[in-house]
């Protein structure tokens, strides 16, 4: 009887979802021009390399236009973080640390992995320090590094990442995303303004506060998946 | 053929597609037991979703929204560029949405450590 | 534009496939790589819909970050969907069906 019920249910949704979807054009043009804005997205494209000089539209919009949303998307990853660190709470005594794997892995693991893992790292720090040049970020960058320590984590049975140092590291992060943006306050405008001087465009050091806000946020996502990956492998079982 | 019927075939693949996976992921949260079943459902309506908000941005012959030299060039050709608001929006739902399972599946951790098991036909006492 | 909507075409319907196989399989480890192959075609739609950034943030968050969370569960949790715990009850009831079966 439930069955029926919840297929009876799905087909509802699926037509309702459905027919007005097949009612938009797949693929049509409804932006508008960029010389004459008239939508949010031509009038984005239009002013980021003329007043902002980033060429990554996307960077412009998830730290500048838009950035007071990413600040909240880091306090939830770090709403996350804590909340998993305090369901999972075991009273361990001091400096004990439980195994992440029981067997030690075979000796191609180990080798390849030392070997693969500083490559790991500078290729997530390439990625969030160039996020407004090039497709990245601080999300993708932070998560690439989360993966290099991952894998060491993995094939290693002492390999632990140091939650003071994790700890510290965060909070500075954070304390520097919040600081950038009260200095907007100071110079006398709002919260997250752009007071830095513009460079020129395609140039490392463009774009006012926005690189500093992706190196800060690209820390913080690092270090709290890595810290979320460490709480996680080191449950132990009964 | 036409360009039109290339359009609509393109149409109904993409959003087929997102409509199909919210579906199934839906399937799966309603009516499986398992707690990390109804956990992978709620994983694949994400997926879905972020499908549906792309394919909505999505010009024809468009090219992606970076002014690098290529962007520019191309631009100046009067190659038009994809609209950049709802891959904005979508970047940020990624995150969360991992953030979302994350605690998720430590719930069921939690779970499983006291009734030791991770059925929900099978938990039957009403407290803790 | 034909190549590319052959591409779209097929890996929608890879897409399906695999999540369908995703719900239905009943050892869950095999589910978990099911979504991990979701987020991979995925992560190649995004780029053919000229979308490199949320490529890249569907590739690193959800095929890496995201199975082995999955994984980590499955280690502290059953294997399989249909494990049956015993328990008083369970044991109950089997002794009473040997006894009706007997009878």
């Amino acid at each position: 009887m439930k069955k029926v019920l919840v297929l009876l249910l799905l087909v509802v949704v699926g037509y309702s979802l459905y027919v007005p979807l097949s009612q938009i054009e797949f693929g049509t043009d409804r932006m508008g021009s960029i010389e004459n804005p008239t939508t949010v997205g031509a009038y984005y494209l239009s002013k980021t390399p003329s007043e902002l000089s980033v060429a990554n539209v996307i960077t412009a919009i998830v730290v500048n236009y838009r950035g007071f949303d990413t600040l909240g998307e880091v306090s939830v990853l770090f709403l996350a973080a804590t909340g998993i660190g305090s369901i999972l709470y075991r009273r361990r005594k001091e400096g004990e640390h439980s195994e992440t794997i029981s067997k030690p892995s075979s000796q191609l693991l180990q080798a390849g992995a030392k070997l693969i893992y500083p490559a790991i790292l500078v290729l997530g720090a390439y990625v969030f320090i160039h996020g407004h040049l090039t497709p990245g970020g601080g999300f993708q960058g932070g998560a690439i590094i989360a993966t290099g320590f991952l894998l060491m984590m993995m094939s290693y049975k002492d390999f632990h990442m140091n939650h003071t140092v994790l700890t510290w590291v965060e909070s500075l992060a954070g304390i520097t995303f919040v600081g950038v943006g009260i200095g907007g306050l100071i110079v006398g405008t709002t919260f997250l303004e752009n007071f830095m001087p513009v460079g020129t465009l395609n140039d490392l050091f463009s774009g006012g506060i926005i690189p500093i806000i992706y190196v800060a946020v690209g820390f913080k996502v690092a270090a709290e998946l890595a810290g979320v990956l460490d709480t996680l492998l080191s449950i132990k079982e009964n | 053929m036409e360009n039109i019927d290339i359009n609509q075939l393109l149409s109904i693949a993409v959003f087929g597609a997102a409509v199909g996976l919210i579906l199934i992921g839906l399937y799966a949260v309603l009516i499986k037991k398992h707690l990390i079943k109804i956990v992978i459902g709620l994983s694949i309506i994400d997926a879905g979703i972020h499908l549906l908000f792309i394919a909505i941005g999505y010009i024809n012959n468009g090219t992606s929204p970076i002014f690098s030299e290529k962007g520019i060039s191309l631009v100046n050709e009067g190659v038009k560029m994809v609209d950049p608001v709802p891959q904005a929006l979508v970047l940020t739902a990624i995150v969360i949405g991992f953030g979302v399972t994350a605690v998720a599946l430590s719930l069921v951790i939690r779970l499983y450590r006291h009734h030791q098991t991770a059925r929900i036909d099978q938990i039957k006492t009403l407290k803790w | 534009m034909v190549l590319f909507t052959i591409a779209i075409i097929i890996l929608a319907v890879i897409l399906l496939a695999v999540a369908v196989y995703a719900v239905m399989q009943k050892d869950l480890l095999f589910a978990t790589i099911a979504t991990g192959i979701i987020s991979l075609i995925l992560s190649v739609m995004f780029f053919l819909l000229q979308a490199p950034d949320v490529a890249l943030t569907e590739a690193a968050i959800g095929i890496a970050l995201t199975t082995i969370i999955f994984v980590i569960t499955i280690r502290n949790t059953s294997r399989r969907e249909d494990e049956v715990r015993i328990t008083e009850e369970s044991q109950a009831a089997e002794i009473d069906k040997k006894i009706k079966a007997k009878i």
